[in-house]
Parts: structure tokens; C-alpha cells; sequence
């Protein structure tokens, strides 16, 4: 009896040494009856990481609950609004100089989620906020997942966006769980999945709504009612009263029996291939290695698997690909942010001047951010056309699920269409859409300017025009400022802004503060002739014309361009784009630029809008549009045209590679440029405007990384062969000379 | 100048009448051991035309599919009415005018009110029009009554509500529908032909009414889970007050007290008396069911909800002159009220949490002022939801933008008949049988003032204050 009470007076002894070791900081528990609550926070950090801190405590804390008898199941929860764990810490990857290294960090997380696995206790994942990449597979690890169904809560393995593979187990516990079709769309797309979506694949078992307002804020008792949820999960998981494996349905059986034979996987991997092989053009290893790795798990078992899976994370950590997905994936969480502070006065009303293509887009992305959005149009005509497109963008999500049609009538009511200037003298900005015209844009700020409050910020949005020329009219040049879209304005992410010398550091924060509402990544850049992304895509484009003259087919231009990364081919961007506009922009640029802007001749696209080819938009440019129809022939009539202002191709610099550099160098020639002259702040501001807003190949990382990655010196020795042909228009600018002369310069550290 | 005397009259504050209730009231208050101060004496304004009720009555609440299963939504309507004829002796055509609830429209009579009166043999010449505002429909009726009498243009105005759930309009599809109006423009067997044959198996799945907010697609029990748990309510605390409803309830029907209720011969059935949706069970049965709406882990069953139902109400209101003229001892004043608003997804059931404190307010009374209260139960979890949103100063302060909290209203004075719960609850008709029950128990307790709040559909909620009146 003594010894049992000395027993019992030692195991308390020994459970308050335990509580006297250095708090833990991000992984604490608590005993509620015979379940652990397992709760993480990092106090550093805006959402959860799985760091090496993390995992230090998560660890320790795992054991205690397993050792502990009195324990039976376990929660784990994150006490941060929003967020369960966000993934992996970058950080921790980056910080890694080997392959070698990487992997054991994968097999690291390999092991600690086979214990949680094969937990003797029945562990349950309550999630609410992101759960994605090792958040996923920590999540997928457990026996059980119950998700709220908050707009917040989502699950995902983004890794693949980055250049990696879900590196902790992901690639070998989703096929099982949720069947090879699901798991691959889920690992090689690397889409957020939402919970009742989640719920159907048979990701997460059971659904908790979000709370209204009650005792304590909704946010917290969410997360309550959650655990409490989660607890009673855990309690009837550990007395078995809720079975672990789901009673399968007949379309589950079905397609299991399918899939045991090895012929039907195998087709379905070639098929994966293939389809991988087709987006990528093999420029992006992580999705081949993620098929890899399924396959091995698969195929040849499960120690196979995980070790392809650690080594093939290892690898792919290592490769220029993934180094630059990481730093565009940086770059746009900096451009996230308002460098500018938060400006005097909040826009809650918005005048959009045009209802056009881009002003309707505009109003579409503002409508539903509570403000008040005036579109403003001329003609009865242009406003109905561009309040439809607004209504349809919304329904458009009405369809999709991702907004109720209650939602879309709500946001609907703060827009105002109208062919007057009522109301714009409670306007905080005007942004205006209108022809690219510098007397029609003169016309307009002036009349603006006569009715908009002295505080209203007036905002054009064009793509070539310099800003301080239209702001020369400005009775309050101070107040203008350029605000660049890209269209269609609701799918583009990128807004390039715009400030002048006379622009005020309150109208740029004002600016970026509504393009960040709008969800706009965005660029801030100096004032002139094309600004950053018009003036680099300008001897781009220009190029891509001398291209087609010297016989190359509009075919092969666009895979020669996608063949090199860019999403969109040369010759369907300028169809896209517009050839009028592209004549429009390569004719002001040139004359701003003089022959360093030079390449193709003007007068081809003169005569392709003389002859109506104007692009996409007339049906007719370098292709023939038909309406629904999807296969694209290329327009001969062009090509006729083309005939007549044929060149000579010299045979030395027109291989398919140098095509590709001819077009690429001038490019990214620009873009160093304008870094030099200060029309950019930073070189990751330009990589971000080239990818997010022209496409460049997302995989090289943007101009700046593709220099510091493909050696600046090797740039300008190709650039010297091609100026020796060409002459200005490959001639290195002074600051990718120096890069080139000194190794130890980079872009990006 | 007559008419100017007359003005002088009504607003004069204190007639020889009411002197002499006062009188009478705190007699009965001593008898009843209610000493308690009131804040006031009386609700009477200078200026404003005291309005009273008359009488209340209505038929049997029904869980519906029972005896009622074959009528029609103006056959129970009717059947109130005539009740009310009945139990107060009223000439058909000394009321003005007729304002009735309902909130699931039967599309043959649309205005179920001016039907009813009809059949229920009022005068032709006695206008009608229909009202609603979901759950608190009969509430704007009565209210619509009281403006009409406080604006002077009525003396006396029957008020109502029905509701009946055995049958609903059930429509064809949207795609449906359009077909079939347009194949009656259809001119020629052609053009008849090609609609018909554009009918297609999917066009003949209905659409049925759903208990469900049309801004939010949310049903009204998944939201009433979700207000539960955001305060906290257990399981438990749910089914002792459902339980507590029913068995307050059987007590007060077998003590007799539930008086409001007439008698309904149906037709080809037997006489309809008493409601049947009173059933006193064990904590065990009503812990074994299940979570009716979120599952698996929900809280609100069956048992805690109110059960659809098939009723109607009505009540007799007149100017206090009007009914001391004709005879009448009214049952009660029908005082200041409010209606209130809110969002709809996540405090759709709190209307009696917000209606309490400003109804209370206007009338200068506090909650200790209140003898009887008369809270509609839609849900076990939302009147415990609502409670202790009451009784959170934290609540008050950062939804309401009060002070303080107005305090739960104690359980002795609170729906000891039975609510929604247990007798039932015909959306439109409630709000009548609330008005009513508060006259009933302050007339049997002796308090003087009582309360009626109740949520509804839509984010919106109801409050009145009644003052008895002198015995």
C-alpha cells in the first residue's frame, strides 16, 4: 500500500519535473479526461510552419502523450485564427546546400508522421485555416480529419507550385486514400481544395460549421466548438464506436477492381506523362518526379516510395526550377504588401471611367470589395455591354459555388452605372479606362477635374502613354498616377503602378492600397515611354515580327516561345494583345527609343490592321478565330502579306535555339535596363511584373533570376553575336555588363 | 370643437376608470404576494389611444397530417374566426376591419384573410388584407391593428394568423413552368408539338418549399445548431427545456388553462378540442435521437424543435372606449412594441435577445417590472441561445451597443403553459396565442405586465409589452 502511494507520489514528481523544463513555445498540451489536446502556435509567425522548432516540441510532446496511460486519443489543433499549418518551412529548405541534406530532412518528416500513423492512440487532425504540403500530410497522417467549413479552411499540396513533391509522405498516402485519379489532380496541379469538396474525395471525414457571434468571438468559438467536436471524435474513435475504414460505395469498389490490375495503372501514368509532358513541354521536373514516386510506391512498394519520394525532394530542392518558383512565390508576398504605409483617406467610392473590356474589369474586381463603384460610360450601349460583363463575371462564381447568387445580387448593389458625372464629387479616386488617345485622355481629366473633391485621386489606366504627359493638364499633378491592368482584368493578377516625379507617396499608398483590395500582386515603377512591362515586351514583340518575315510560320514561332517557357506563343500574344495596338505601342516606343526599338518593320502590322487582321478580337490576325470553334488555322492572308516584306534569314543566328535567345536577350535586355535607369525599384518587383503580367517563363524565374541563373556572361556573349547581325538592339546595357564582368554580382541574393 | 373635446378626452392620462383599477390592482397585488414596486403604474400616454384586447381565441394545434390533413389554409382561418364571433358575441359587422397572417401561401386564396372572413360569415363590406413576416406574421397583424386604432381610422380590428403545413404548394420546375406558359401561346399544333417534345425527365423533378432562408440557403434547424453551439448550449440543456415545455404544457392543458382554445368540428372528422402535439416524455427517450440537422455531432433534434403544425388564431382589438361602450371587459392592454432586425446567417434566431432590452426601453420598464413572459420556442437551443445572450454583458456590449445586459428573464415567470415546443407552432398563428396566453396568466397570476418576444425567419424578431387589465 505504501509503495504504491511512494509510486503514485513519484509519478507526480516526475510529471511536475516535466512541466518545469523549458516551456515549449509552439506545441502545448492539455489532458481533457482521457484525451489529449494537442495545440500548436507559433508565437513568431503569422500561420503555423512545420520548423525545426515545431517539430522539436511536436515531437517531445507526442511522446509524452503516447507514454502517458491515462491517455487513450488525441486532438491536434492549431490556436491560430485561420491557420492549421501552412506547410513546410521554406526556410529550412533553403537553407540546405545539398541534395543529400534535403532528403534527410524529407526522411525526417517520413518518419515522425509513420509514428502518428501507426499511433497505438487514434490521433484527430482538427483543422480549421490552411492545411497545406507538410500541414496536408501531417493532417493525412493521422486517423482522422475534421475540418471546419470556414472560407479560410483549405487542403492542398502545393508543393509542386514550388518545384518540389509533397516530401513528407504525400505522394504515397494520398493514392490510397483517395484513389490515383484524385491524388494526382490533387499533387500535380496543386489546387486548394475546399472542405465540402474535401469531404466528398474522402480527404477529411466530418464537417464542422463556423460559428456566429455568441459567448466570445466567432473566430474563437470556432475553434472551440471544433475541439469539442474533435474530442468526442477521439473518445468514440478510441472505444471504436466510429469505425476507421469507411463502409466503400459501389463506385469505390468498382474502381479499386480497376485499379488492381497493373495494365489500367499503367495506362494511367502514360496518360499523366502525357498530359504533364504537353503543359510542361518538360520544362518543370517536379511533376514528373511526383509520378515517379507514386509509381514507385505503387509498383514496388512502400519502402520503395518513401525512399523515392526523399530522394527525388532531395533532387528537385537542388534544381534552378524550384529556386525560382520559391523566389517568384517571395516576390509575390512582397508584392503583397504596401511599401507606401497606409495612405490618409480609404477609397470607398471608385469612379471607373469606360466601360470597355478593361473598365468593366475593373469595376468587376472592385464591386465585391465594399466599395462603392461608379462605371461610367458614354454610350447607353458601352455601359449595358459592361455592366453584363460585370454581372456575368459574378455569376459566373454563382456557378462555381465559390459566392452565393445572394452574394452576387449584394455586391451587385454598390454598382452604379451611369452616363454622367453624378456622384463623382464623393468619389476618392477615379481611375479612367478610356481610348488610348493623349487628347481624348486630356479631355477627360479635365472634365474630371471639374467635378472630383480635392482629395480624389485620378488614376489612368494606360499601357504605353507616359503618365506625365497626360498629367501635364492636371490642375493637381500630385493626385495622378498610373495604374496599368492587365487584361481580362479578373484573371490577370498583376497591376503595374505608375507615379511620376510629382506623384505624392499618399496617392501611391492610396494606389496600391485599392489595387491590393482588388487582389492585384503589385509593381510600383517609374514614369515613361511603355513604363516596365510595355517598354520589355515592345523589342520582344518586335523581334517576334522579324521572326515571321524572315519565313518562320506563326506556328512555330508560338512553340518556339512556349517551347522556352512562356505560357502564350509570340504570335498568339500579339493577336491577343491586339496587332493594332502592338503597331500603336512599337510606333510611339519607337520613337522614343529610336532603333534599339527596331526589328521588325511597322509597316507589316500597318498593313495587317489596314487589311482588318486586327488580332483575336476582329477574328482575324496572325490566326483565324471562329466562334466555338477551338482549333486555330493559321491566317494565310497574313501570310501573303508577309511575303511582301520578306527578309533574308542568316543562316548563322536562326536555329531554333537562337530564335528563342534572339527574343528572350532583348527582353530581358530591357528589363536590366530599367533597372539601371530607376524606372524599377528592385529587380524582384521586375520579376514579378514579367511573370505575373507577360508571361515570362515562370520556371526561369523572371529576367532578373534568369541572368543571375543562366550567367550574365553567357547572355552577352550570344547578345555580341547577334549585335554583330543586328547591331543596337543586342547591345548589352551597362549593368548586365558589369553582371557579365563580374561573377560575384547577382540580381537576387 | 367636438372634435377637439374629444382628443381632450381620449388623452386625458388618468379617466375615473382606470382610477379606479389602480385601486383594484394593488388590492390583488397584495393578495398575491407580488409587492414589488413597478417602475410605472401604469403604461398609459397622454395623448395616445389606450387599445385593448378584447379576447383571444384559436383552434386545436395540430401536428399536421392529422385530423386536418384534408382542408384548406382559410378553412382553419374561418374556424378561428367564427370562434371569436362565437366566444365574444360580436355583431358580424361591428369590425372594420380584418388583418390576417400567413407565411406559406396557399396560391388559391393569396389573400387568405379577406376568404376567410367570408366563409366565416363578417360582412362583405368588411375589408381584409393578408399579411406576413414568417414566424411573427400574426404579431403584424395585431400590430397593423393597433395602428389602425391608434390613427384613429378603426374602433374595432380582428387579427389573426394560420398556417397550414399538410399541405404546401409544391411547384413544377422553373423549366417546366416556362414550357407550359408558353405552350399556352403556343397557336398551332406544330408549335404545341416541339414544346412538348422539349419536355425532358429532368423538367418533372418539383420544387419543393424548404424551411430555409432564401438569403443564406441555410435551413432554420442547421442554423439554429449553429446559434446553439456559438453559445454554448449542450444537448442536455436542450432537451430539460424541451422537456420542460411539454410537461408545463400537459399540466396546463389538464389544469384547464389553455382556454384560448375553441372547439373545430371538421368536417367528416369528429370535434377537434385539444392540441396533439403535447407529449411529456424521459430525459432517455430524448437523449437517444438523433441530431436532426447537423450530423453527427449536432444538437437539436425532433424532440427540441417545434413540430410543423396546422393552426389559426385570432383575436378582437378595439379602442378602449369603443370596447367599454359595447359592453366589453377587455383582458388587457396591448402596449408598446418593437420589431427589430439582423444578420440573417449567424444571429437569425436572436430577435427576442435584441427586441427585450429596446421594447423594455421604450416603455420605461425594467426586467423586473415583468410578471408573465411569453417567448415563442422555435427551438429549444434558440430560446437557451437567447437567454444567455441576455444574460452576457460582452454580448450586449459588442453586438448590441449597450451598456449592459438586460438580464434572462427567471424561469418561474417564463412560458409555465407551455410554448411553441410542446403546443405547437402554426408559423402564422403564434404570435396571437402569445398575445392571448400573456393576458390569460396575468389575469389568473394577478401581475400586471407582460412580455412577448419572438424570432423569425429572415434575421428578424418581435417584442410587446401587455398590461393587465384591472380585474
Amino acid at each position: 500500500m505504501a509503495g504504491i502511494r511512494a509510486l503514485g507520489s513519484l509519478s507526480r514528481l516526475t510529471a511536475r519535473r516535466y512541466t518545469l523544463l523549458p516551456a515549449r513555445t509552439h506545441v502545448n498540451y492539455e489532458i481533457k479526461g482521457d484525451v489529449a489536446v494537442i495545440r500548436m502556435n507559433d508565437p513568431s509567425a503569422r500561420v503555423n510552419t512545420l520548423s525545426v522548432q515545431m517539430q522539436r516540441e511536436m515531437t517531445e510532446v507526442m511522446d509524452e502523450v503516447w507514454g502517458n496511460n491515462a491517455v487513450q486519443s488525441v486532438v491536434l489543433i492549431s490556436s491560430k485564427p485561420g491557420s492549421f499549418i501552412a506547410g513546410a518551412d521554406l526556410n529550412m529548405i533553403q537553407a540546405c546546400t545539398t541534395a543529400e541534406e534535403v532528403t534527410s530532412l524529407s526522411q525526417e518528416g517520413q518518419k515522425m508522421f509513420e509514428k502518428i500513423e501507426k499511433s497505438p492512440k487514434p490521433i484527430v487532425a482538427a483543422i480549421n485555416g490552411s492545411c497545406l504540403g507538410g500541414g496536408l500530410e501531417f493532417a493525412i497522417a493521422c486517423q482522422y480529419r475534421i475540418a471546419t467549413k470556414s472560407k479560410k479552411t483549405v487542403l492542398g499540396c502545393p508543393e509542386v507550385m514550388l518545384g518540389l513533391l509533397p516530401g513528407a509522405g504525400g505522394t504515397q498516402r494520398l493514392p490510397k486514400m483517395l484513389g490515383l485519379p484524385s491524388a494526382f489532380d490533387m499533387v500535380l496541379t496543386g489546387r486548394s481544395i475546399r472542405p465540402d469538396k474535401a469531404k466528398k474525395m474522402g480527404l477529411v471525414h466530418q464537417l464542422v460549421d463556423t460559428l456566429g457571434p455568441g459567448l466570445k468571438s466567432p473566430e474563437e468559438r470556432t475553434i472551440e466548438y471544433l475541439e469539442e467536436v474533435a474530442v468526442e471524435a477521439a473518445r468514440g474513435l478510441a472505444k471504436k464506436q466510429i469505425p476507421l475504414t469507411k463502409e466503400k460505395g459501389l463506385m469505390q469498389k468498382i474502381q479499386d477492381y480497376v485499379m488492381s490490375y497493373p495494365f489500367v495503372r499503367q495506362q494511367i501514368y502514360n496518360t499523366v506523362q502525357k498530359k504533364v509532358m504537353k503543359q510542361t513541354k518538360g520544362l518543370y521536373p517536379a511533376p514528373l518526379k511526383i509520378i515517379e514516386c507514386v509509381k514507385a510506391g505503387l509498383e514496388q512498394g512502400p519502402t520503395a516510395g518513401y525512399l523515392a519520394e526523399s530522394q527525388n525532394f532531395g533532387k528537385l530542392a537542388m534544381t534552378p526550377e524550384s529556386k525560382a518558383l520559391i523566389g517568384l512565390y517571395h516576390g509575390q508576398v512582397t508584392c503583397k504588401k504596401n511599401r507606401f504605409g497606409s495612405p490618409e483617406k480609404e477609397v470607398k467610392t471608385l469612379a471607373i471611367l469606360g466601360a470597355g473590356l478593361m473598365g468593366a474589369g475593373i469595376a468587376q474586381v472592385t464591386v465585391d470589395k465594399a466599395i462603392h463603384t461608379i462605371l461610367k460610360d458614354t454610350t447607353l450601349e458601352g455601359l449595358s455591354r459592361g455592366e453584363q460583363q460585370v454581372y456575368k463575371g459574378l455569376n459566373d462564381k454563382t456557378k462555381k459555388k465559390s459566392i452565393t447568387s445572394f452574394e452576387r445580387d449584394s455586391f451587385l448593389s454598390s454598382l452604379t452605372g451611369q452616363l454622367d458625372y453624378n456622384g463623382f464629387n464623393k468619389a476618392d479616386m477615379v481611375i479612367e479606362a478610356v481610348f488610348e488617345d493623349l487628347s481624348i485622355k486630356h479631355k477627360v481629366l479635365k472634365e474630371v477635374e471639374a467635378v472630383i473633391p480635392p482629395h480624389c485621386i485620378f488614376a489612368t489606366n494606360t499601357s504605353a502613354l507616359p503618365i506625365k504627359d497626360i498629367a501635364a493638364v492636371s490642375k493637381r499633378p500630385e493626385k495622378v498616377i498610373g495604374m496599368h491592368y492587365f487584361s481580362p482584368v479578373d484573371k490577370m493578377q498583376l497591376l503595374e503602378i505608375i507615379t511620376t516625379d510629382k506623384t505624392s507617396k499618399d496617392t501611391t499608398a492610396s494606389a496600391v492600397a485599392v489595387g491590393l483590395k482588388q487582389g492585384k500582386v503589385i509593381i510600383v515603377v517609374g514614369d515613361g515611354p511603355g513604363f516596365y512591362t510595355t517598354r520589355c515586351l515592345a523589342p520582344m514583340l518586335a523581334e517576334a515580327v522579324r521572326v515571321l518575315q524572315e519565313g518562320v510560320d506563326p506556328k512555330k514561332l508560338d512553340s518556339l516561345t512556349t517551347g522556352f517557357g512562356f505560357p502564350v506563343g509570340a504570335a498568339t500574344l500579339a493577336d491577343e494583345v491586339g496587332i493594332d495596338v502592338a503597331a500603336h505601342v512599337a510606333e510611339d516606343l519607337g520613337k522614343a527609343f529610336g532603333s534599339r526599338f527596331g526589328g521588325g518593320n511597322i509597316e507589316f502590322l500597318k498593313s495587317m490592321v489596314d487589311k482588318g487582321f486586327k488580332g483575336r478580337k476582329s477574328g482575324k490576325g496572325c490566326y483565324i478565330y471562329q466562334p466555338g470553334l477551338k482549333r486555330r488555322d493559321v491566317n494565310t492572308e497574313a501570310l501573303e502579306i508577309l511575303e511582301s516584306y520578306k527578309l533574308m534569314p542568316n543562316a548563322a543566328i536562326s536555329s531554333d535555339s537562337d530564335i528563342q535567345y534572339r527574343l528572350v536577350s532583348r527582353f530581358v535586355n530591357e528589363a536590366v535596363l530599367c533597372l539601371q535607369e530607376g524606372i524599377l525599384a528592385n529587380p524582384v518587383e521586375g520579376d514579378i511584373g514579367a511573370v505575373f503580367g507577360l508571361g515570362f517563363p515562370p520556371c526561369l524565374g523572371g529576367p532578373f533570376r534568369f541572368v543571375d541563373s543562366f550567367g550574365a556572361d553567357k547572355l552577352v556573349e550570344k547578345m555580341r553575336k547577334f549585335e554583330e547581325v543586328f547591331g543596337n538592339q543586342f547591345t548589352p546595357c551597362q549593368l548586365l555588363l558589369d553582371h557579365a564582368k563580374d561573377q560575384s554580382k547577382k540580381f537576387h541574393k | 370643437m367636438a372634435s377637439m373635446l374629444l382628443t381632450s378626452l381620449r388623452s386625458s392620462p388618468l379617466t375615473s376608470v382606470q382610477a379606479a383599477q389602480f385601486a383594484a390592482r394593488s388590492l390583488s397585488t397584495s393578495v398575491h404576494l407580488r409587492a414589488q414596486a413597478k417602475s410605472k403604474k401604469t403604461l398609459a400616454k397622454p395623448g395616445v389611444k389606450n387599445i385593448v384586447l378584447v379576447d383571444g381565441v384559436r383552434t386545436p394545434f395540430l401536428q399536421s397530417g392529422t385530423t386536418y390533413a384534408d382542408l384548406m389554409p382559410h378553412d382553419l382561418a374561418r374556424a378561428a374566426l367564427q370562434g371569436l364571433l362565437n366566444r365574444t358575441g360580436l355583431p358580424k359587422d361591428a369590425v372594420d376591419y380584418i388583418v390576417y397572417g400567413t407565411v406559406i401561401q396557399e396560391v388559391k386564396t393569396s389573400n387568405v384573410a379577406r376568404e376567410a372572413a367570408l366563409g366565416a360569415g363578417f360582412s362583405d363590406k368588411t375589408p381584409a388584407h393578408t399579411v406576413t413576416m414568417a414566424c411573427i406574421s400574426s404579431n403584424q397583424a395585431m400590430t397593423t391593428g393597433v395602428g389602425l386604432i391608434a390613427a384613429g381610422q378603426c374602433d374595432a380590428v380582428v387579427a389573426g394568423g394560420v398556417e397550414f403545413m399538410s399541405d404546401v404548394p409544391i411547384r413544377h420546375s422553373r423549366k417546366m413552368r416556362k414550357t407550359m406558359l408558353s405552350l399556352n401561346k403556343a397557336k398551332t399544333l406544330g408549335a404545341r408539338l416541339s414544346l412538348l417534345g422539349s419536355i425532358r425527365l429532368a423538367h418533372l423533378s418539383p420544387e419543393l418549399p424548404a424551411v430555409a432562408e432564401f438569403s443564406t440557403a441555410e435551413t432554420m434547424g442547421h442554423s439554429a445548431d449553429r446559434l446553439a453551439a456559438a453559445f454554448g448550449v449542450s444537448r442536455l440543456e436542450q432537451d430539460e427545456f424541451a422537456l420542460r415545455s411539454h410537461t408545463l404544457a400537459k399540466k396546463a392543458q389538464d389544469s384547464g388553462l389553455l382556454s384560448d382554445v375553441v372547439s373545430f368540428k371538421v368536417p367528416g372528422r369528429d370535434i377537434v378540442s385539444k392540441d396533439n402535439g403535447i407529449r411529456p416524455a424521459t430525459m432517455e427517450q430524448l437523449a437517444k435521437l438523433k441530431p436532426a440537422f447537423i450530423k453527427p455531432h449536432g444538437t437539436v433534434t425532433a424532440a427540441n424543435s417545434s413540430f410543423l403544425t396546422d393552426g389559426a388564431s385570432a383575436v378582437l382589438i378595439m379602442s378602449e372606449e369603443k370596447a367599454l361602450a359595447m359592453g366589453y371587459k377587455p383582458k388587457a392592454y396591448l402596449r408598446d412594441f418593437v420589431y427589430v432586425s439582423q444578420d440573417p446567417k449567424d444571429q437569425l434566431l436572436l430577435g427576442p435577445t435584441y427586441a427585450t432590452p429596446k421594447v423594455l426601453e421604450k416603455s420605461g420598464l425594467t426586467m423586473n417590472d415583468i410578471d408573465v413572459f411569453e417567448f415563442h420556442e422555435a427551438f429549444a437551443g434558440q430560446i437557451m441561445a437567447n437567454l444567455k445572450a441576455m444574460e452576457s454583458d460582452w454580448f450586449a456590449q459588442t453586438y448590441m451597443g449597450r451598456k449592459t445586459k438586460v438580464g434572462a428573464p427567471p424561469m418561474e415567470k417564463f412560458n409555465t403553459w407551455g410554448g411553441s415546443l410542446s403546443l405547437g407552432h402554426p408559423f402564422a398563428a403564434t404570435g396571437c396565442r402569445l398575445v392571448t396566453t400573456v393576458a390569460h396568466r396575468l389575469q389568473k397570476e394577478g401581475g400586471q405586465y407582460g412580455l412577448v418576444a419572438a424570432c423569425a425567419a429572415g434575421g428578424q424578431g418581435h417584442a410587446m409589452v401587455i398590461e393587465a387589465y384591472p380585474q
